[in-house]
């Protein structure tokens, strides 16, 4: 089987390590290679699978050696729980320098040193919440990621995000192969959550591939930093990893997106009350003025 | 060929036009105008200083090239930091002939290209650290630098580094200015922006130093030379002048200029500006701070001396006045001894002209006097205020070009056939295949000064030397040679 590479997006805080970690370990699991690509400067996309505080990073070690041409793979690449390979693009301190170009600098180590072997099944590439400039969209460019999940949850400024990048993959779709896949979500427990994303996934004309419930058992693997297949592989939280990995095995289901205007996505919050109906007379009025009237 | 009619020129215009789409030739139509003297304001026959046309060859610069190539790069005791990859620095490294005085690497810095010296990991973790540790390199390596000058490139905008609170904090360590200047390229259509955003960091970082400091002491007579770069010496030939009319030379700007000189101006009574496009921002910045007037002048060829230095001396009294007019006696014989060698060779000869900041206008007197005519102008980078004080200089019915693309500029020396071409690098060697006589105008073809009186004498014989070359005669193969020597004309029959 030729190799799939997947990218991760959705709102910053949302989930999306957690979960691609997770499921990265499902797909280990059914006995595929899979690599994970970080790239957001935290660098936290690794950890649970190499119980480690963070890795060393691509820039940060090519910083340290002077230029990225002096590194090697081995270098930069470990491997942790079930044989899944992990890199970190890595970047600079909030404030400072460019971390896009840090993400188009190491995917193209990557590529030249040879990282994507055809022993690979999957390459996951976490990236960072926003897309911010062209290098957070690296992973979706000519020949890298050809299916996009958007974790996403059923909080308004969730779906908000889901439907910006869906715009930002309807761009690099025109030009490229890259599909969204479907929406992952990452519950966290709002009323009616699970037919709201299945509405606003046949929105954007693609798929809720799985529902993940919301599940201590996560936050006590993280706490050891292992994902929790690996850390309590009897658990029903596990079997809903399990679940995710064995529907993205198996997901044909790849769709160019068609995002929906603001309004309508103001609707569909309305409809299921997460979002007040507009009182237009309030807009630009102080509370003095309001007092008065 | 007989002068071109205004009719003729129009039409002209509207031929080069064609083969433009509808939107180019538009744009390109509103910078392409046939002089009328009458005209009392440009903007109302010619448009400037916007944006070019994607697809055209413009010979323009960029805001870096105007910071760090123009204003700032001659200031000669200062080290100037060419900030993000090693390229713009180096290859504009000493190509301007700015001259100056002085042991290079030890006192003076002017041809040595400093650079930061981007790499991929500058970028991603940005610079800030990079610069701090090369300032300090600097003061050790060159301890009598005055003082240091961070020329932004393209990356150091778009990554965001904070290269002020970098030299604010070096500027107290070392105690000499360090000096950021936010020149990133692609700010601004050309290198005038450049211009304006150094002006503006010298009157931010430079011209208040010595506000409460009264241990200069000043004669009625100081002044200060701006916007003269003294290229192949132009400062100097215009500055014993000045000197020799009884003025007192305090600064000169920014040719052999140093970062004290800059500091004393404030303290002159008239501020002379020679180029105006380049330097006008902060003579105005002096005109509204410290009271200071100034006046633009022109040293190109003994006519425009003459008025420059009479114009000058009615700022002041009878001692200079006088002055002034025994200058121009002394030098009587000199250049009238000029004309009358090379004038015989350059009577009647037509020249077009595309070069710079003043240039275009400044230089059209010198060929006057040695009975050339300048039949077409234009300039890189003017803004209509340029315009206004070409439109006089030129004679009706003459071409006038703002940001000539290479097409245009090629089609009109085709038609208008001038004897000479006055341009840059980038023009140079295709009209010279096109069998033209050329002189390279910004770098005065590796020859200069060409200001004042001794200039002149140099400026006329280049001129007769590039327009009389034996070699024109020689632009057919011996065997496509018709029977007459010398029926060849200027442009080659095949251009």
């Amino acid at each position: 089987m030729a190799m799939r590479q997947c990218a991760i997006y959705g709102k910053g805080g949302i989930g999306k390590s957690t979960t691609t970690q997770n499921l990265v370990s499902g797909l280990a699991e059914l006995g595929k290679k899979v690599m994970i690509v970080g790239c957001d400067p935290k660098a936290d996309s690794t950890r649970l699978i190499l119980h480690a505080k963070a890795q060393d990073t691509i820039m940060h070690l090519a910083a340290d050696a002077g230029s990225v041409e002096d590194l090697e793979l081995e270098d930069v690449m470990q491997v942790g729980y079930a044989g899944v390979k992990c890199v970190e693009s890595g970047g600079p301190e909030p404030g400072v320098g460019c971390a896009g170009r840090g993400v188009i600098t190491a995917i193209n180590f990557l590529e030249e040193e040879g990282a994507y072997d055809d022993e690979l099944d999957f390459v996951f590439y976490d990236v960072l919440g926003d897309v911010v400039c062209g290098g957070f969209a690296m992973p979706i460019r000519e020949n890298k990621a050809q299916e996009i999940y958007i974790v996403v949850s059923g909080e308004m400024m969730a779906m908000y995000a889901a439907n910006n990048i869906s715009k930002g993959i309807v761009k690099y779709a025109s030009s490229g192969g890259v599909r969204l896949a479907g929406l992952i979500c990452n519950s966290r427990n709002t009323d009616r959550e699970d037919e709201l994303i299945i509405e606003l996934a046949s929105k954007l004309g693609t798929q809720m591939i799985h529902f993940v419930p919301r599940d201590n058992a996560v936050q006590r693997a993280e706490i050891r930093r292992m994902t929790v297949i690996e850390y309590d592989p009897e658990s029903k939280q596990a079997d809903e990893y399990r679940a995710l990995a064995k529907k993205i095995v198996d997901n044909d289901k790849f769709v160019v997106p068609t995002p929906v205007s603001m309004d309508e996505l103001e609707d569909l919050l309305m409809e299921f009350g997460i979002l007040e109906e507009e009182d237009e007379s309030i807009v630009g009025k102080t509370a003095a003025e309001e007092a008065v009237a | 060929m007989a002068a071109m009619t205004r009719d003729e020129t129009q039409a002209l215009i509207q031929e080069v036009l064609e083969v433009y789409p509808e939107k180019a030739k538009k744009d390109r139509a509103k910078h392409l105008t046939v002089n009328d003297q009458s005209v009392e304001q440009s903007k109302k026959c010619i448009t400037s200083n916007r944006k070019s046309q994607p697809g055209v060859m413009t010979i323009r610069g960029c805001a870096y090239a105007g910071s760090k190539g123009v204003v700032w790069g001659p200031i000669k005791d200062m080290v100037h930091i060419s900030h993000g990859p090693v390229g713009c620095g180096q290859y504009s490294r000493a190509g301007r002939r700015n001259y100056y005085v002085g042991m290079t690497g030890v006192n003076t810095f002017g041809t040595m290209n400093f650079t930061s010296d981007f790499q991929e990991k500058d970028i991603v973790f940005g610079g800030d650290k990079k610069l701090d540790k090369l300032v300090d390199e600097i003061d050790t390596l060159f301890p009598l630098a005055k003082g240091v000058t961070v020329q932004s490139e393209c990356p150091i905008g778009l990554i965001g580094d904070d290269i002020e609170s970098v030299s604010k904090k070096k500027t107290k360590e070392l105690s000499k200015p360090v000096i950021a200047v936010r020149c990133e390229g692609f700010r601004g259509v050309s290198q005038s922006l450049g211009h304006h955003i150094a002006n503006d960091s010298i009157r931010d970082h430079v011209l208040h130093n010595r506000d409460t400091d009264s241990a200069f002491e000043s004669t009625p007579y100081d002044v200060a030379i701006i916007g003269d770069y003294n290229i192949g010496g132009d400062a100097w030939s215009s500055r014993i002048l000045l000197e020799d009319m009884g003025l007192r030379v305090v600064a000169q700007w920014s040719g052999d200029g140093t970062l004290s000189e800059m500091e004393l101006t404030p303290k002159v009574k008239l501020n002379l500006i020679h180029c105006y496009r380049s330097m006008n921002y902060v003579s105005r910045h002096m005109e509204e701070k410290y009271g200071i007037p100034w006046m633009e002048y022109n040293l190109f060829g003994p006519t425009k001396i003459a008025e420059s230095l009479r114009a000058i001396a009615e700022r002041f009294d009878d001692k200079i006045k006088e002055g002034a007019e025994r200058v121009i006696a002394k030098y009587q014989a000199e250049y009238d001894a000029v004309i009358a060698k090379y004038r015989p060779r350059l009577e009647g000869k037509k020249v077009m002209l595309y070069v710079g900041g003043l240039r275009p206008r400044h230089i059209i007197g010198a060929y006057e006097d040695l009975g050339m005519e300048v039949v077409g102008t234009g300039y890189e980078f003017a803004h209509n205020d340029d315009y206004d004080r070409t439109i006089k200089e030129m004679g009706n019915a003459t071409l006038l070009y703002d940001d000539v693309t290479g097409y245009e500029f090629e089609e009109f020396v085709k038609r208008v056939k001038p004897d000479l071409i006055g341009s840059g690098i980038k023009e140079k060697y295709i009209f010279q295949k096109m069998g033209v006589p050329f002189r390279q105008m910004h770098s005065w073809d590796y020859s200069g000064p060409y200001h004042g009186y001794d200039g002149f004498a140099i400026f006329a014989r280049d001129m007769d030397m590039t327009i009389n070359n034996p070699c024109w005669k020689r632009m057919q193969a011996p065997w496509q040679k018709p029977a007459a020597d010398d029926a060849s004309a200027p442009v080659a029959a095949s251009a």
